[in-house]
């Protein structure tokens, strides 16, 4: 049976972004009515029997999260839904903020509603300001038409709902990193515990959850979590996005269940198509670039949490970076590399000098002035940074380092031997000095 | 045998602080409008945690005087009631606050990985060669800054510059020169936008 989409169905209809089509055509707010005729332990019971497991990456059941939240307290609480969407190869929540930004709303109304908060701060990217204007619209609409603010639908329930800009900075995405952001300070992780559904937005119980996740929220009220979780595979259900980039024919966001395999979301005709311009497949990084690669041999792997982390590698946010036999690995493990040097927030010593010294010896193979030697001292860096540092940023810096030397060896080492790298492409560039900096 | 590798990994620049001060500039205040706007914002923030309006605070100067000075960081410290030490602190943390002045187009030219591995250094060159400049400077008159930043979250329509606040999608290396030609004669018409605004006829 073909799989009908339910989170990105409508995305391509004018106007889907409006509160009017979204009530007409996606039974808009019936989900945040019947929750709040509901106690709200039974919301959580039933995101808890869904099995919905964050989407931001980490892959923790939702419902767990939640009931973790301090309930006997005279504190406020509150959600803080994690808009941060930096992991490259991701660009999920993207979609869903600008065209079924009424979806997002809703699921952060429920959220409140189950774990007793009245506020929800979305912490979006400050890069995404085109869907900053989108969710800002619909958030007027929906106060508007009375979903959000005092006494919804006559229950005694208030709620607001409110966007918080980033200004530019990838560690925001990690949830106590994107408190102290929304605190107004430098977004650099806490020490966990006290975990924030303890102490953390104003030293409140709060949960943070990803866009997605919350998306999902009234779709389970709606269909109940039975149906939710028979949508995919064991403690795996629900829908899922996965967005595909990279060497593809039709790289883009793409709804399926996580039976799906690797294989069909790259090659599937209802999916990203195939290679572009008839290479060969060389690798996938399947759920954002901090997880470990896979290779031909995975792509038979369903796509799911469990399914992918038996393969060796994580779903992670999945994003699906998909490379063709024109890739360099170390030019992949340099680029990548860049990226976490250049964002790592600087609170641990071993993340913040560690990633200078990975890329700059990477930067040395690749340029072909490397040594034996440097193979064996990428190798132990690496491994000095792996659960060294307060967040996962510090093993996410280390991954590329270590899956690629894992897989592709021979590609630096046959740097090292021919003083040059072995599989310049085309698409790279020309200019040393552009290539490195 | 030294852990260190035989590198040059400590230049001089790490030895002592490399921190430049952000240059003090006119004086400074919000206008009426954006005094307004800030007032506003602050609101949604319980009202001892003005701090957390930081950012809006900090973008709401950028956008009077188009980059950060010292001046610009006093007056946010005397909106949020907190020192000016604390708002450096924040404006030296986050890529989006410029504290020198740039171009009237910041060309910010994505780098990471999906976007790399379908032309992103190919586009920077062709920019830079046809701006006459590098990445991290402005065109003498005052029209493009250059920058490379990192993943911008729209991977599938790779390679992606973000100009100012607006998308510009797919931009292959060999169509980056006209592109800096169609901005100079269209301004922000020149932009394709985000595929994802299908009301405006701009679907991909």
């Amino acid at each position: 049976m073909a799989y009908e989409p339910v989170l990105i169905k409508d995305v391509r209809e004018p106007g889907a972004y409006t509160l009017d089509f979204y009530v007409k055509n996606a039974r808009g707010y019936e989900g945040l009515k019947k929750a709040l005729t509901l106690k709200p332990n039974d919301i959580i019971e039933q995101v808890k029997a869904s099995g919905l497991r964050g989407r931001g990456g980490a892959g923790f059941p939702t419902g767990l999260k939640w009931q973790f939240v301090l309930k006997d307290t005279p504190k406020p609480k509150y959600i803080a839904c994690n808009a941060d969407e930096s992991e490259p190869g991701t660009f999920k929540d993207h979609v869903l903020m600008e065209r079924n930004p009424h979806l997002l709303i809703e699921g952060c109304a429920i959220g409140c509603y189950a774990i007793g908060a009245k506020v929800a701060y979305i912490y979006i990217r400050g890069e995404f300001y085109h869907v900053q204007e989108m969710l800002e619209r619909a958030i007027d609409e929906a106060y508007k038409a009375g979903y959000l603010g005092k006494n919804i639908f006559g229950s005694g329930f208030d709620c607001d709902v409110y966007v918080h800009r980033g200004a530019g900075a990838y560690e925001a995405g990690e949830e106590t990193a994107l408190i102290e952001s929304l605190e107004g300070k430098r977004a650099q992780p806490r020490i966990k515990p006290p975990f924030p559904a303890v102490a953390g937005l104003y030293q409140c119980p709060t949960a943070v959850n990803n866009v997605e996740t919350l998306c999902n929220v009234p779709l389970i009220v709606l269909n109940g979590p039975e149906w939710f979780a028979g949508l995919g595979p064991e403690k795996n259900g629900g829908p899922k996005l996965f967005c595909i980039s990279g060497h593809v024919k039709r790289p883009g966001v793409y709804e399926a269940s996580m039976h799906t395999t690797l294989r069909d979301l790259i090659f599937g005709d209802h999916y990203a198509q195939g290679m572009k311009d008839g290479r060969t497949f060389k690798a996938i990084i399947p759920g954002g670039s901090s997880v470990p690669i896979l290779l031909d041999q995975h792509l038979d792997t369903p796509a799911s949490f469990d399914h992918i982390q038996k393969a060796g590698s994580l779903l992670g946010s999945a994003g699906l970076i998909v490379m063709d036999d024109s890739v360099c690995m170390v030019w992949l493990a340099m680029n990548l590399l860049h990226f976490y040097r250049h964002e790592s927030c600087g609170k641990c010593t071993p993340c913040r000098e560690g990633g200078d010294w990975l890329y700059k010896l990477l930067q040395r193979v690749e340029r072909g002035e490397g040594q034996m030697k440097d193979l064996d001292l990428l190798f132990g860096v690496a491994n000095n940074i792996v659960g060294k540092t307060l967040c996962a940023f510090g093993d996410a810096a280390a991954t590329p380092v270590l899956t690629t030397l894992n897989h592709f060896k021979h590609e630096f080492e046959a740097h090292v031997r021919e003083g040059r790298c072995t599989l310049p492409a085309p698409w790279r560039a020309r200019h040393a000095a552009m290539a490195a900096h | 045998m030294s852990f260190h590798p035989q590198m040059d990994y400590a230049p001089a620049q790490f030895h002592r602080s490399a921190r430049k001060l952000a240059e003090p500039g006119e004086p400074f205040a919000y206008t009426a409008e954006n005094q307004a706007r800030f007032d506003e914002i602050v609101q949604r923030y319980p009202p001892e945690q003005r701090k957390s309006a930081i950012l809006y605070a900090l973008y709401l100067v950028q956008q009077q005087q188009g980059y950060i000075t010292g001046a610009g960081m006093r007056h946010v410290a005397e909106q949020i009631r907190c020192t000016a030490a604390e708002v450096e602190d924040v404006v030296s943390y986050y890529t989006m606050f410029y504290t020198k002045p740039v171009g009237k187009y910041v060309l910010n030219v994505c780098r990471t990985l999906s976007c790399a591995l379908l032309g992103a250094e190919r586009v920077t060159e062709e920019l830079s060669g046809k701006l006459g400049i590098t990445p991290g400077h402005t065109t003498a008159d005052g029209m493009f800054t250059l920058i490379e930043v990192e993943c911008l979250g729209a991977c599938d329509r790779a390679p992606v510059v973000m100009v100012n606040d607006d998308w510009h999608e797919r931009l292959a290396p060999e169509d980056a020169g006209k592109f800096v030609d169609d901005i100079r004669a269209k301004g922000r018409a020149a932009f394709t936008g985000c595929h994802l605004h299908v009301e405006k006829g701009k679907a991909g």
